[in-house]
């Protein structure tokens, strides 16, 4: 019995995005996730390593022996993101956050500028987190990196002016972070769009949380943009940035040593990132920031099986 | 399922008799197509027309029975492709493999540690649900005995995986009481694994090569009487595995009825992080099982907690037990942060506390399992609820100072609650990834 193949005709597709000195384009995809018998997947999801501007203080030993040794300097902890095999790099302004060492615009925008230059890779740049200190910083860095065609965030409701009009005008890449809520990614795409930036130079970030922490919300939230794209909703068929390593490695999971009833750390806490990236992966994340060299090893060799084809 | 009221009306006796209690065949039909009457109430459906109806009103996925008391599991009736769509029904029952050719020492010590992955989650139980024997040995006398000495030592339904029928009929005798999953049916086998699997009423696995071949032995085997389904398109590769349980789902659900049942994948892979990523890739790809080589807990909880997650209904905010939680051996001069008790507010706050390393006391106030801000817009999130929940929790007794900390979200409340609580009210951030900082500078320094 010929069973005839279930194709759906989609109308549309993702918006293609390109960044950084190599040209790296992501997004583009005309079917879902890893359907490549309907459509087709042009780019592989994207993956990164955070770098902080200055040494963070909480981080598990697990990360903290990743990274021996460069950890208090940007720049040749940058370069260890590139040698791990890291698509690109996340720079995390960590010292501009008040309650850390409150550093200045000039400052930070140093720093960036800086490790920019280090590397021959797309670079993605991330604020303190805090809306207002983002707003003042994130022009000025900008600014600092002009042509460099990085991706910056995270802009919010917020904040949006100041960084989109920098944005456009340093010819960089936005991430917009609207929380867990498929209305305000939307809203705030159309914002931005509305103050002159392409729709193919917006990503937005969800909000998502690790595994067994609410995943399960910004799971959905990237399958309906994603249905939302591919039937020719524009103002959701940008790419999806998607922060991993910042929530998996709080999760008592990833940070508890051996216990009887968990296993062993090591594994569980790689699997602990690498699983919130796959099933990311499986609902249409594009750009997956994580933490651990040994998550983004397994993460691409995932991403290779699940590129082969499956045409009927 | 997917029948107009109109056509089941055209299989109704048309004669407006009232006996099964609505004024006309018309309306009846109605409530038929609407779910909310059973065709039992008409005296006088012909049985063709019972036939025709009973097969339409299928649902897309059947339902499929596992095993027998406390550790039985259902499958199928499965009737979205996202779960934003309604939600998946039936979680995916993960089975972890045990091999005769195992010693009987080997196999003890594996299937105790299988019966061991059960883990706790806010309060609730979650495990594994089947232990998978597979005749590697092909020698039908061992796979007997192994899914008899398996049997002896699990509360948990077998799946017997041979696709040699006398090695199967051997370990039914004696591990075919309880409803086991018999693997597999395939192209040469199928006539016998059929008698079998009615004999002992358990669910039969259809093996195809491909999904064609798969829809062409499914039709055979139920030309045969039997319908206790699970279906393998006998694809291993990831992509083809995502491929084919896509299509498999997709055809359900329109209705192509060979197709009309739960599914079965494997992850097995000899390096376990791979085989981990795989089996959650299939929780959340639509496998109704799915099976596994390891039981070392590092690469089940993954798999087990995207199976929780995935599962949960997207219609229904998941609640938290409202109660004191203790995070990081809070002592008495620990802060206290009140918050809802739906679940994924809590997660957050209990998440970025731990985060921040200070020990601290969680309150959640039962807010039927809504969040902060729609909790505080329904009334249900108020001061009277804070008061009321620190009073019955007797949370006040537990520490030597009398602040409390309410989301920043809703400092609205402050006024009001520190009025009826007698308490210092400190508005907190409004974000719970805001906690580190808000401890930083407003705990920690006073």
């Amino acid at each position: 019995m010929a069973v005839t193949i279930a194709k759906e005709r989609w109308t549309s597709k993702v918006a293609e995005m390109v960044i950084g000195p190599n040209d790296l384009k992501l997004g583009g995809e005309s079917t879902l996730s890893f359907l490549h018998f309907e459509g087709a997947m042009p780019n592989r999801p994207v993956t990164s390593l955070e770098v902080f501007d200055m040494e963070p203080e909480d981080w598990p030993d697990m990360l903290k022996e990743a990274f021996a040794g460069v950890m208090n300097d940007p720049v040749a902890w940058a370069k260890k993101v590139v040698e791990y095999g890291a698509d690109a790099v996340t720079l995390r302004l960590m010292s501009a956050h008040p309650d850390w060492k409150g550093a200045s615009a000039d400052e930070v925008a140093k720093t960036a500028k800086a490790v920019a230059d280090a590397i021959n890779v797309p670079l993605i740049v991330v604020g303190c987190g805090v809306e207002e200190k983002d707003g003042e910083i994130l022009p000025v860095v900008a600014e600092a990196l002009a042509g460099k065609k990085t991706l910056i965030g995270c802009v919010t409701a917020n904040n949006y002016k100041s960084i989109t009009a920098a944005c456009n005008g340093y010819g960089h890449n936005i991430i917009a972070s609207s929380p867990l809520d498929i209305n305000l990614c939307k809203q705030l795409n159309i914002l931005i769009n509305e103050m002159g930036l392409p729709l193919d130079r917006v990503g937005f970030d969800p909000s998502v949380a690790g595994l067994g922490y609410g995943i399960e919300y910004a799971y959905s939230i990237m399958e309906r943009a994603r249905v939302g794209a591919l039937t020719g909703d524009k103002t959701l068929a940008t790419p999806v940035v998607c922060f991993v390593g910042e929530n998996t490695w709080k999760a008592k999971e990833s940070v508890a040593p051996d216990v009887v009833e968990w296993g062993p750390l090591h594994d569980r806490a790689i699997l602990w990132e690498v699983t919130t990236a796959i099933t990311f992966a499986n609902a249409g994340g594009t750009v997956f920031i994580m933490r651990h060299p040994e998550s983004i090893k397994r993460f691409n060799a995932f991403i290779d099986e699940a590129y082969k084809s499956n045409a009927y | 399922m997917g029948l107009t009221g109109l056509e089941i009306f055209k299989q109704l006796p048309k004669t407006n008799c009232k006996e099964c209690g609505q004024p006309t065949c018309l309306a009846f039909a109605m409530q038929l197509a609407a779910g909310k009457a059973g065709l039992d109430a008409c005296p006088y459906v012909s049985a063709a027309a019972r036939e025709a109806l009973d097969s339409a009103s299928a649902p897309p996925v059947a339902l499929v029975k596992i095993g027998v008391g406390e550790k039985a599991f259902e499958l199928g009736n499965e009737t979205v492709l996202f779960r934003h769509d309604k939600r998946f029904e039936h979680p995916t029952g993960i089975a972890i493999q045990v091999s005769d050719n195992m010693s009987a020492d080997e196999v003890k010590a594996k299937v105790a540690k299988i019966n061991k992955l059960v883990f706790d989650r806010v309060g609730q139980t979650h495990q594994v649900n089947l232990v998978a024997v597979v005749n590697d040995s092909g020698d039908a006398a061992k796979f007997a005995d192994t899914a008899k000495l398996v049997q002896e030592n699990t509360a948990y339904p077998l799946l017997l995986i041979s696709s040699n029928a006398g090695a199967m009929e051997k370990a039914l005798d004696v591990a075919g009481a309880n409803k086991p999953v018999v693997y597999a049916a395939d192209a040469s086998n199928y006539e016998a694994m059929v008698a079998l699997a009615k004999k002992f009423e358990a669910p039969l696995v259809v093996k195809g090569d491909n999904l064609d071949s798969l829809a062409d032995l499914v039709a055979k085997v139920t030309a045969l009487g039997y319908k206790n389904l699970i279906l393998d398109s006998g694809a291993r590769e990831l992509a083809k595995v995502i491929a084919d349980q896509t299509q498999i789902r997709r055809q359900a659900l329109k209705l192509f009825r060979p197709f009309g049942y739960p599914t079965i994948a494997f992850a097995n892979n000899a390096d376990p992080i791979v085989e981990s990523l795989n089996a959650s890739t299939f929780v959340a790809k639509y496998a109704g099982i799915v099976v596994m080589t390891t039981a070392e807990p590092e690469y089940i909880l993954p798999v087990i907690t995207l199976r929780l997650n995935v599962y949960t209904d997207p219609q229904k905010p998941i609640a938290v037990e409202s109660k004191i939680y203790e995070l990081l051996n809070p002592g008495p001069d620990a802060p206290v942060l009140i918050t809802t008790n739906f679940s994924l507010s809590y997660f957050c706050v209990a998440g970025d506390t731990e985060a921040s390393r200070v020990p601290s006391y969680v309150v959640t106030v039962d807010t039927d399992g809504i969040s902060v801000l729609t909790g505080w817009a329904a009334g249900k999130f108020t001061p009277e609820a804070i008061a009321d929940t620190l009073k019955k929790l007797g949370v006040m007794e537990k520490v030597n100072h009398n602040k409390i900390i309410i989301p920043g979200g809703v400092a609205v409340l402050s006024g009001k609650t520190a009025e009826l609580t007698g308490c210092e009210v400190i508005v907190g951030p409004r974000e719970s990834s805001g906690i580190p900082s808000f401890f930083k500078q407003r705990w920690l320094n006073q």
